[in-house]
């Protein structure tokens, strides 16, 4: 109990433990840039790449130790419950760690190709991880705010970093004019929220909702609404996705693979984290938008991918049908629904990560149209059987990590009952299994060219596809242990 | 009941090999060096072999009596799910896998696939597997996996090795079947999720089959589902479209795969969940579905009839054969359901060796255009005759085999579904016009100077159509082991769908083709 008579400023306490993985972060990357600015030594590309992977690597470990920790002691949160250090927020941590390591080693050989600035484009990268680590852990309103916007920033320059290629300055300015559009939104719909419940912590949010009943409950409504609106367009929902397909085209491609998979995985965090652990008291309102989000965006993104032509847009607009599947699972508001959601966005980030690898191994200017895939089949059939198991794993063909995905979240819509939800998720998975099948179709059967196009792979890249291939196939034959640790990281809310 | 046989066997997980064996020689060609094409085939057929004699193996040791699930192993697979591995063979699923067993390693000796012989091989080992997988699962989820898989082995031998128009057919092929199973998923789904308030969450066919804990409306939803994609694979007219065109484009071990193996899935799938896990539903749509057969078996013979391409030809007699095959299974009687699965054996043979043949002669002539084929009879004699005497066990002349399924079926259905087997009866006479017209054709004549040319059975050949002889013409004059050992878990299907519904089978009339075979028996006992 805080008196105003004592007057004493007690400070908030810390957990510094649970803060270590944002700050090795954070620390590495302002290192990074601060020692490759004053140094007059020109550093390789590979002293930045192997600075983000062993800070990525350390998060990693960092957070393995805090999962123990957490599964023994129960979750907790630190700076005046603003911060919480929960298994939801350490799911996420290793999840972005990985796609930290990963993201630095498929990019090594893009940046060395393209004379791209290393230092600053991995400190952006760690700045960025940081911001999405923020927002899986944020208590608060406002703390999930800050963890977005250095999401978002850092992704503005990453995109733009190619500054040679106008269509990456395209994109980055798109993303960040409609970027800046839904961060006003969500900051509008944190405005509401406050001035609804008092206050921008998730845990009084909660509290306060079970206890109050409103008379006229249409601000709070109003400013969840605006909260949606922010983190879809985050997380690409339709109606929301047009800025998509555009940037995902026009942005380097293993900055691509980072944004569908990371940012992604952290706007679902971010809006698990308030729907479904601070506004359960209002599931009956925002469940039902949710799932009509849901048809919306697995039929946008379906219909729309087989319209394409380029493969970066397929694959856009693949991973707007695949928000659709997670917000399937987030509709059904219950534990076994999260947790299928996370299972799904943890083995999908892989796939999307290594899909988007392969396509950054083409080294054309002029964009990825479908047909400069032919003939991979050929000349490099074992790329051309990891990318196949990519797309298959993305069509959800059983013993691939997206099978497993995709049927724990048609079973979360059967749970409840939503049954039509469930089949219409099913049936567009068959939409988008013909843009997939029309690319495997093109690298293995040559009509013209017998001939395929050259590519060179780094051994970097080649570690992380392979990493990746084993994952989603591992994780399609045998998904227990995989499932037991989306189980285990339902997020909650501590006040502490 | 599980004792004898069983129980020395029962230590050697013999299913488990079954479907790993393969798996495993895919997984070696694929590894093998490339620069040695000509070690690919000999390894992956021994593979393949292995496989089949394991086949085999499980049929010798089968419990003739036994109508439950036998040689049957268990692993729990996804625990907080409810899911296992759990495998087992009845007189449903045997002949089945002793069929998928012995055509593969066929198959992948007899047929040259002109380029990259080791993904070639390592998708035939795969989808050998993966059929396995599907015949012998027990667990709904297992099963599905298993269904779902075979389509990309399938679908890459397709658009790899394929004619012209490969792209095309390989993609209507796996979207057409996976559209079909899309609402089956969530039809197994739902299943499963309403039966666990009955002793919680599992996928377990055999439990669910007798926790029947669903309502009326919600099982016959999920019965359509189900049939859905069984209809779809099958196929059932009018859902058959993407038949023809995967038959023709398919190179030619692709094509005997699809007939012989791959098409029995749906009927076995209606067989082992659709009746058996929903007995009132399936009653309750049986007239449709025999409706549906019925047509298909006129519709197929019809189009059959008007079909330029040879091969085409015999992928629309296909349509015509499963017509049956659907009609013997919904009218429920135990001669029709023998009927029903021994010509899927029937079908697997005579539809299988028939686009064999085909093969060949597209191999010798570059042509399949029943127009542009002349007189081979003159040329090819040996050719001409193999050819015949399929042609006669895909026509259902009595000495083969196909005689003996047609008349189980049409005896059988005759009691419970009068009108629609006289309808289905002329159909045995419309498949002697499309098929012997179409031999007439190609076979008889004066035969033009590239014709005269065609060159006539090779010794190779020969011995690879000769496995399908014997058992054309063996089931033809002998059906008795095979009908004996499909007879108990028929019956067992049938008391189970009396159970759970107000079907009541007829009293049985005396098994025609059985009755005869025990009178001689009893004549040489006395």
């Amino acid at each position: 109990m805080k008196t105003i008579s004592t007057a004493i400023f007690e400070a908030p306490s810390v957990d510094w433990w649970g803060l270590l993985p944002q700050m090795v972060l954070l620390g590495v990357a302002l290192s990074l840039l601060l020692i490759t600015s004053i140094s007059r030594r020109k550093f390789s590309t590979a002293f930045s790449t192997l600075c983000s992977v062993l800070a990525g690597s350390t998060v990693f470990l960092i957070a393995l130790g805090l999962w123990g920790d957490v599964q023994e002691l129960g979750p907790r949160s630190s700076l005046a419950s603003a911060f919480a250090v929960d298994g939801f927020s350490i799911f996420f941590t290793i999840l972005i760690s990985l796609g930290v390591i990963t993201t630095a080693l498929i990019s090594h050989s893009y940046i060395e190709r393209e004379g791209i600035d290393s230092a600053e484009y991995h400190a952006l990268l760690m700045c960025s991880a940081a911001g999405a680590i923020v927002m899986a852990s944020a208590n608060d309103l406002i703390v999930l705010f800050i963890g977005l916007e250095a999401l978002s920033i850092g992704l503005y320059v990453m995109i733009a970093i190619h500054t040679r290629r106008v269509e990456a300055r395209e994109s980055a300015m798109k993303y960040f004019v409609l970027g800046a559009f839904s961060s006003a939104f969500f900051l509008y719909g944190i405005a509401l929220v406050y001035g609804a419940t008092g206050s921008t912590n998730l845990v009084q949010i909660r509290d306060y909702l079970d206890q109050v009943a409103f008379r006229d409950e249409h601000i709070l409504l109003a400013g969840i609404g605006l909260l949606l609106i922010g983190l879809a367009f985050k997380v690409a929902a339709a109606p929301f996705h047009f800025w998509a397909p555009d940037v995902y085209q026009g942005a380097p491609s293993p900055v691509t693979g980072y944004m569908a998979s990371i940012a992604k995985a952290a706007g679902f965090a971010a809006l698990l984290r308030v729907f479904f652990a601070a506004l359960p008291s209002y599931k009956l309102d925002w469940s039902p938008i949710i799932s009509a989000l849901a048809i919306l965006t697995l039929v946008v993104g379906a219909v729309m991918a087989i319209l394409q032509t380029d493969v970066k847009r397929m694959l856009a607009f693949s991973s707007v049908s695949h928000a659709g599947y997670v917000l399937v699972a987030i509709q059904s508001a219950n534990a076994s629904g999260t947790s299928a959601a996370l299972f799904y966005l943890f083995t999908y980030s892989f796939v999307v990560i290594g899909s988007f690898g392969v396509v950054s191994l083409m080294g054309w200017k002029d964009g990825h149209s479908l047909d400069r895939y032919s003939g991979i089949g050929s000349s490099r059939p074992v790329l051309a059987i990891t990318f196949t198991v990519f797309l298959l794993a993305q069509a959800g063909v059983p013993l691939t990590s997206g099978f497993v995905g995709k049927f724990q979240v048609i079973t979360s819509a059967v749970d409840v009952e939503n049954y039509i939800l469930a089949s219409i998720a099913m049936l567009t998975a068959v939409i988008s299994a013909y843009m997939y099948l029309k690319i495997v179709m093109t690298m293995y059967v040559t009509e013209n060219n017998s001939e395929g196009p050259d590519i060179t792979i780094h051994w970097t890249g080649g570690v992380v596809l392979g990493g990746i291939l084993v994952f989603t196939l591992v994780v399609g034959i045998i998904p227990q242990s995989l499932i037991n640790f989306s189980q285990n990281a339902v997020p909650v809310l501590i006040a502490g | 009941m599980d004792i004898l046989g069983s129980t020395e066997v029962a230590s050697f997980p013999v299913l488990n090999v079954l479907i790993l064996l393969p798996a495993i020689g895919a997984l070696v060609v694929a590894l093998l060096p490339k620069n040695r094409p000509e070690i690919v085939r000999p390894i992956g057929a021994l593979f393949a072999l292995g496989a089949g004699a394991m086949s085999v193996f499980v049929m010798i040791k089968f419990q003739m009596s036994d109508s439950g699930f036998q040689f049957e192993s268990y692993q729990s697979w996804i625990p907080s799910l409810g899911i296992s591995w759990h495998i087992g063979v009845d007189g449903i699923s045997l002949w089945l896998v002793v069929l998928t067993g012995l055509i593969t390693p066929i198959v992948l000796l007899a047929v040259d696939p002109h380029h990259d012989p080791k993904p070639y091989t390592a998708w035939l080992l795969l989808l050998q597997a993966g059929s396995f997988g599907a015949f012998l699962a027990l667990d709904l989820f297992l099963f599905f996996v298993m269904f779902e898989i075979v389509l990309v082995p399938m679908y890459m031998l397709i658009g790899g090795w394929g004619y012209n128009d490969r792209r095309y057919a390989a993609t209507k092929f796996f979207l057409y079947t996976m559209a079909g199973s899309a609402l089956m998923l969530v039809a197994i789904v739902t299943v499963a999720v309403l039966s666990a308030k009955d002793g919680g969450l599992t996928f377990d066919v055999v439990e669910l089959a007798n926790r029947q804990s669903l309502a009326t409306n919600t099982s016959r939803l999920c019965f359509v589902a189900f049939a859905l994609a069984f209809v779809i694979k099958v196929p059932v007219a009018p859902f058959h479209t993407w038949l023809p065109d995967a038959h023709t484009q398919a190179p030619t071990a692709g094509s005997v795969v699809l007939a012989a193996v791959m098409l029995k899935l749906g009927a076995y799938g209606l067989l082992r969940f659709g009746l058996y896990l929903f007995p009132e539903a399936a009653v309750w749509l049986a007239p449709t579905l025999v409706t549906l057969g019925v047509f298909g078996v006129i519709y197929g013979a019809v189009v059959a009839a008007m079909q330029k391409d040879l091969k085409r030809l015999v992928a629309y007699s296909s349509v015509a054969h499963m017509g049956f095959i659907i009609l013997g299974i919904f009218a429920f009687t135990t001669q029709s359901l023998q009927g029903g699965i021994l010509q899927m054996v029937n079908h697997g043979l005579s539809t299988g060796a028939l686009f064999l043949m085909v093969g060949m002669l597209y191999e010798r002539r570059k042509t399949r255009a029943i127009a542009e084929l002349k007189g081979i009879q003159t040329a090819a004699p040996v050719f001409a005759g193999f050819f015949t005497v399929i042609m006669l066990s895909s026509v259902g002349v009595p000495g083969f085999n196909g005689f003996v399924g047609e008349f189980l079926i049409l005896i059988g259905s005759f009691e419970t579904r009068r009108w629609w087997t006289v309808i289905a009866a002329t159909g045995v006479i419309l498949a002697a016009v499309y098929l012997l017209w179409a031999y007439q054709r190609v076979f008889h004549g004066e035969p033009t100077s590239a014709d005269e040319k065609t060159p006539d059975l090779r010794l190779r050949e020969g011995l690879v159509l000769t496995p399908f002889i014997v058992g054309i013409v063996f089931l033809g004059i002998y059906p008795k082991p095979v009908l004996e050992r499909i007879e108990p878990a028929v019956d067992r299907l049938l008391s189970h769908i009396e159970e759970y519904s107000d079907y009541e089978r007829p009293e049985p009339n005396t098994p025609v083709i059985i009755d005869v075979h025990h009178a001689t028996e009893k004549e040489e006992g006395h």
